[in-house]
């Protein structure tokens, strides 16, 4: 058992209100630079939805993620030992900026320096990178909101599988609904983009798992890019480097959580530490598709377990980041409660941020104009909920819809249970019924409320101690750099030489 | 008098300056500045042409280049090779083949980037610089093979041995004085390519990947023993 630690995610979707105050948080302090001004390391879609870049799961047309042969060979969809030689000159499968947008400023200097005229002048856009007027066309976030809409909505790759009926559903005007999606990189267990790196610019952190591109070895064969199906590494058109979320690690190392989770209006975010059992990537990421969820879990390691303790301590890891382990909020959404769930885990990288998948509005039936919203089966509005099962089981089940029924059911029960307990509109034995139908007891319905409903800072984010002070003890000794300029880039990093 | 003096500083002093050149900024600006090693691809900026013009451009030099290399290297094969007229033409036309294949791919790089505004905004005066080098280099290539034919041969019986009197720090320029103005153009322009090359993108030649081919595909860094 080769036990590692992991710093992990948890996105709670049915508090998500769509504000995008993660993605400004992250531009403002990490993309706002020349070449980097089209990324958004954090981007929140609209689903249904295409989604930034356009389309993005769409693996027809990006060729993301591993194809597991079935017959115990793992390989990269996009890149191979042998298609290397092709590929490294052009790559076929790599979106181009048009994929993502052209970033854009406006013309301000013209609102003082218009020459005298009968119209009020304007600010134009203009192009961020030829500085080119542009017709915008579209941008990130063009269809924010915009459930329902023919040209996006319509067009979200999870509706394949959906029936007519249920695509109509999704697009008449009562019914439309959407829920928002916010994105950043998994840092996976399995990672694609490291994987693909011809020149093995890209690793995982062995200590957090963190996966990040040295920009020191990185020279634009643009691998990555391809690979990752979840097209969370970006290529920076300035520098010629690809870059990628950084999952904040100078904030993680001084104890502070990432500016996404710090920021975040809805609270939805929850970090942690997961140990998970290396050895048994491999095989894992080569199961059938209907086991991969139930699988991917398998890996991770119970830290209460006195066994894997002791393996632990036998791998390195230390007692601090064993306590955080033991403490982790996404252990117990992911683990004990089993209601957040991998995001496409078909594509096989075994992500490692996990999704809470959202309640929707119920879809009513309509008898002589009188509007039913009750049946008898207590689940009804799960399974009829506006947003088809098949949909979310596409994004989280790898089309599988067990888990995301689980998932759902769960959380419907809790809130059931809560009304019982608060509003009292419902009977305890219906309530009561309700949670044994749903795997939940009284004090885990308890709990998830609590870890759901009234969490504080610390207890959505239990951030390990990093001893990152003592790690660069062991490779640098810093009084022999005293009154330098540090040690890493000397002078800015710029394009070419 | 004069010519003696002209050949001597083209064809000895020019490539020991421009040898040295390659390689102490090569290795000092790696040691250095490993961040600027990059083949910095405008594939981002625009894809459409890009195929077009950058496979067959890497295609064509390659096999060039390789071509050059192993006159170089094993000039007694060739000429082993060439002793049989079909065998001689079949190389010939197929170096000038991917002669051809290089000046298509080099002047769609060319037209590419200079009518796309976006990548002119990445293109640096070094790059301008250096493309019309890259394309007088092989536009006299071209030309040599063109009207100096049977180069193999020759560069094999002639060029090898005078490349090789480089190397061997013993210069012995006799190989060369006798050659045509524009094989001699070629030579000089290739030299000055060399020394040139590390101060610009072609540095990424160096930097081709190879641990991809043996490496396991997952990268882990510990800072920690373990
Ligand atoms: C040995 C293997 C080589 C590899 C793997 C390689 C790879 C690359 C790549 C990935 C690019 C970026 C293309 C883009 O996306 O824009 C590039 C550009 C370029 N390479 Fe190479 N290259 C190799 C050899 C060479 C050689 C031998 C030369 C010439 C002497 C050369 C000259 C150039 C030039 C001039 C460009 C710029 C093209 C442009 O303007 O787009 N390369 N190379
Ligand atoms: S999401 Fe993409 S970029 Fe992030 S670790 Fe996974 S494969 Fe790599
Ligand atoms: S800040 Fe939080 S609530 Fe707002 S969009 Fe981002 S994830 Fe959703």
């Amino acid at each position: 058992m080769d036990v590692r630690s992991q710093v992990s995610m948890v996105f709670h979707l049915d508090k998500c209100i769509g504000c995008h105050t993660c993605s400004v948080a992250c531009k403002n302090i990490w993309t706002d630079r020349k070449g980097a001004d089209y990324m958004w390391w954090n981007n929140v879609e609209t689903k249904p939805g295409t989604g930034y870049p356009t389309k993005w799961e769409d693996q027809s047309k990006y060729n993301g993620g591993w194809h597991s042969n079935g017959n115990g060979r793992l390989r990269i969809k996009s890149i191979g030992k042998a298609r290397i030689v092709p590929n490294i000159f052009h790559n076929p499968h790599m979106p181009s900026m048009d994929d993502y947008y052209e970033p854009w400023t406006y013309d301000y200097q013209n609102l003082f320096n218009a020459p005298e005229g009968s119209d009020q002048p304007t600010a134009e856009p203009i192009s961020m990178i030829d500085g080119k007027k542009i017709d915008v066309q579209s941008g990130p976030n063009w269809d924010d909101d915009l459930g329902g809409s023919p040209l996006y909505a319509a067009n979200d790759p999870n509706l394949e599988g959906l029936t007519e009926q249920q695509k109509l559903q999704l697009s008449s005007v009562e019914r439309l609904v959407f829920f928002y999606l916010p994105r950043i990189c998994n840092h996976c267990l399995n990672p694609c983009c490291v994987a693909s790196c011809p020149s093995g610019a890209l690793y995982k952190r062995g200590e957090d798992g963190i996966v990040l591109v040295d920009q020191k070895k990185c020279r634009a064969w643009r691998s990555c890019v391809s690979a990752c199906p979840y097209k969370k590494v970006y290529f920076n058109w300035f520098t010629g480097k690809s870059e990628k979320c950084i999952l904040c690690y100078p904030r993680l190392e001084t104890g502070q959580a990432p500016a996404c989770f710090h920021s975040c209006v809805g609270r939805i975010r929850y970090l942690g530490v997961l140990l998970y059992d290396a050895d048994r990537i491999e095989d894992v990421a080569k199961l059938p598709d209907d086991e991969l969820v139930e699988g991917h879990r398998s890996m991770i390691l119970d830290p209460h377990d006195p066994e894997v303790i002791a393996n632990a301590k036998k791998c390195g890891i230390s007692d601090g980041v064993i306590e955080a382990a033991q403490n982790s909020p996404v252990y117990r959404f992911v683990m004990e409660w089993k209601i957040a769930l991998p995001p496409h885990i078909e594509y096989r990288t075994l992500p490692m941020l996990f999704y809470v998948p959202p309640m929707s509005p119920v879809q009513a039936s309509k008898e002589d104009d009188v509007i039913h919203h009750s049946s008898d089966n207590l689940f009804h509005d799960i399974d009829s909920s506006r947003v088809p099962m098949q949909f979310l089981a596409n994004l989280f089940g790898a089309g599988h819809e067990g888990v995301v029924r689980y998932a759902l059911a769960k959380q419907k029960a809790v809130r059931w249970h809560r009304r019982a307990e608060t509003v009292g509109d419902i009977d305890r034995e219906t309530a009561d019924r309700m949670l044994r139908e749903a795997d939940c007891t009284r004090e885990e319905a308890e709990e998830i409320y609590k870890l759901t409903a009234l969490c504080t800072y610390e207890d959505r984010f239990v951030i390990p101690p990093m001893h990152r002070e003592q790690a660069i003890e062991m490779m640098k000794e810093p009084h022999e750099h005293r009154e330098e300029t540090g040690f890493g880039f000397v002078g800015g990093p710029q394009r070419g030489m | 008098m004069s010519q003696h003096f002209l050949d001597q500083f083209l064809f000895v002093a020019l490539p020991y300056v421009c040898l040295f050149t390659f390689l102490l900024v090569t290795v000092a600006r790696y040691r250095m500045q490993s961040y600027s090693y990059s083949s910095l691809s405008s594939q981002f900026l625009e894809n459409e042409h890009h195929f077009w013009a950058v496979v067959p451009f890497h295609y064509g030099i390659l096999v060039v280049t390789a071509g050059h290399l192993i006159a170089f290297l094993i000039p007694r094969t060739i000429l082993a090779w060439n002793s049989h007229p079909l065998r001689l033409y079949v190389l010939e036309v197929s170096a000038l083949a991917f002669g051809l294949l290089t000046l298509v791919g080099l002047v769609g790089v060319i037209v590419r980037r200079f009518s796309n505004t976006k990548i002119r905004t990445v293109t640096t005066f070094t790059d301008w610089l250096l493309f019309a080098m890259l394309l007088l280099q092989t536009i006299s290539g071209i030309s040599v093979a063109l009207f100096h034919p049977w180069g193999s041969a020759w560069f094999a019986s002639n060029l090898s041995p005078y490349l090789w009197s480089i190397f061997k720090l013993g210069p012995d320029v006799t190989y060369v004085a006798a050659m045509p103005h524009m094989v001699k153009f070629h030579i000089v322009l290739a030299f000055l390519t060399i020394g040139f090359f590390p101060f610009t993108r072609l540095v990424h030649v160096l930097v081709i990947p190879n641990p991809f081919l043996w490496r396991k595909p997952q990268v882990v860094r510990w800072y920690r023993k373990r």
